[in-house]
């Protein structure tokens, strides 16, 4: 308990992890909340890299983790574009109006 | 060893928190304030453990931009007084279905940790870290020379992202003047310039 190892970081990602796949799943408000759900995914995922990285002593972790980065950067970029093109054209962006491929 | 104890813990529980709080919290401005947290406690964490490059890329890139641009968008889109409205309304039906799958998601991925062993002296990879040189060093040394390729690609992502965003909210307006450079260029002094006399007392009539 005292002694933080590989474990406790790996608990801490999956916990975010989880947070991350419920704010998804339960969400009813708008949009913009998954996309923030997805970032805390992203995150979690982060932090098991770093840990596996620091903890195995191979720095190849820390540079996927790296890429994530932009690639979550890239992601979030599109995905706002692609709301705000959305709420430009329907007016509103609420979970519940979106259901034009009637899925 | 104590202090790593309590400021991993001091800084996980923040970040539980908060990542709980993106969630839950009832207006959407509050929500991007706890994933800014949320990234500021996790950055912490990084530069704690020891990936002080990424943990400060965390906070200049991730506090820095994208946090602000989900900030930038959420006051842009008035959305701010949709509140939250959790199992209020009609009823959804995949609401169990997600909770199951997340508990499931969750409990496996703890099975998971649970049961890792960590195997002694395995990794003979090229890139092992070397101690004594620090950690941006480390990074620097293998990302310029082994992974140029992905870091090149990275690079071309971000263009790429660029471009498309660029190009989503690209809105063409009407009546905006807008410099025509191919007539700017093929202008002479012949149709530039005309040539007046002009009489006295009377004075000039242009644009006719």
């Amino acid at each position: 308990m005292i002694e933080i190892g590989l474990g406790h970081y790996l608990s801490l990602g999956a916990i975010i992890f989880f947070l991350g796949v419920i704010g998804i799943f339960l969400n009813r408000k708008n949009v913009i909340v998954i996309l923030m759900s997805i970032e805390l995914i992203l995150l979690a995922v982060n932090i098991n890299l770093i840990s596996f990285s620091i903890f195995s002593g191979d720095i190849v972790g820390q540079i996927f983790t790296m890429l994530i980065l932009t690639v979550a950067a890239a992601e979030a970029a599109i995905g706002l574009a692609i709301i705000v093109v959305y709420y430009r054209n329907r007016g509103s962006i609420r979970v519940e109006d979106i259901h034009g491929l009637k899925g | 060893m104590i202090a790593h104890s309590i400021f991993f813990y001091f800084f996980s529980v923040i970040a539980i928190f908060s990542s709980l709080m993106v969630i839950t919290s009832r207006s959407t401005i509050n929500s991007v304030f706890f994933l800014i947290l949320d990234f500021i406690s996790v950055g912490c964490l990084f530069i704690m453990v020891g990936a002080e490059f990424l943990g400060m890329i965390l906070l200049i890139v991730y506090v820095g931009a994208v946090a602000v641009l989900f900030l930038f968008v959420v006051m842009m889109l008035n959305v701010a007084e949709q509140k939250q409205s959790w199992f209020i309304g009609k009823k959804s039906t995949h609401i169990p279905t997600g909770l199951i799958v997340s508990v499931l998601i969750l409990l496996e991925l703890l099975v998971v940790v649970g049961g890792w062993k960590y195997k002694e002296n395995v990794m003979t990879s090229s890139t092992l870290t070397i101690s004594n040189i620090s950690n941006t060093h480390q990074l620097g040394l293998v990302l310029y020379t082994d992974y140029i390729l992905y870091f090149q690609l990275a690079g071309i992502i971000l263009l790429l992202a660029m471009i498309g965003a660029i190009l989503l909210t690209f809105r063409e307006r009407a009546g905006v003047k807008k410099q025509s450079y191919i007539n700017q260029i093929s202008r002479n002094p012949s149709t530039a310039i005309e040539l007046l006399e002009v009489k006295s007392n009377q004075g000039v009539k242009i644009d006719d």
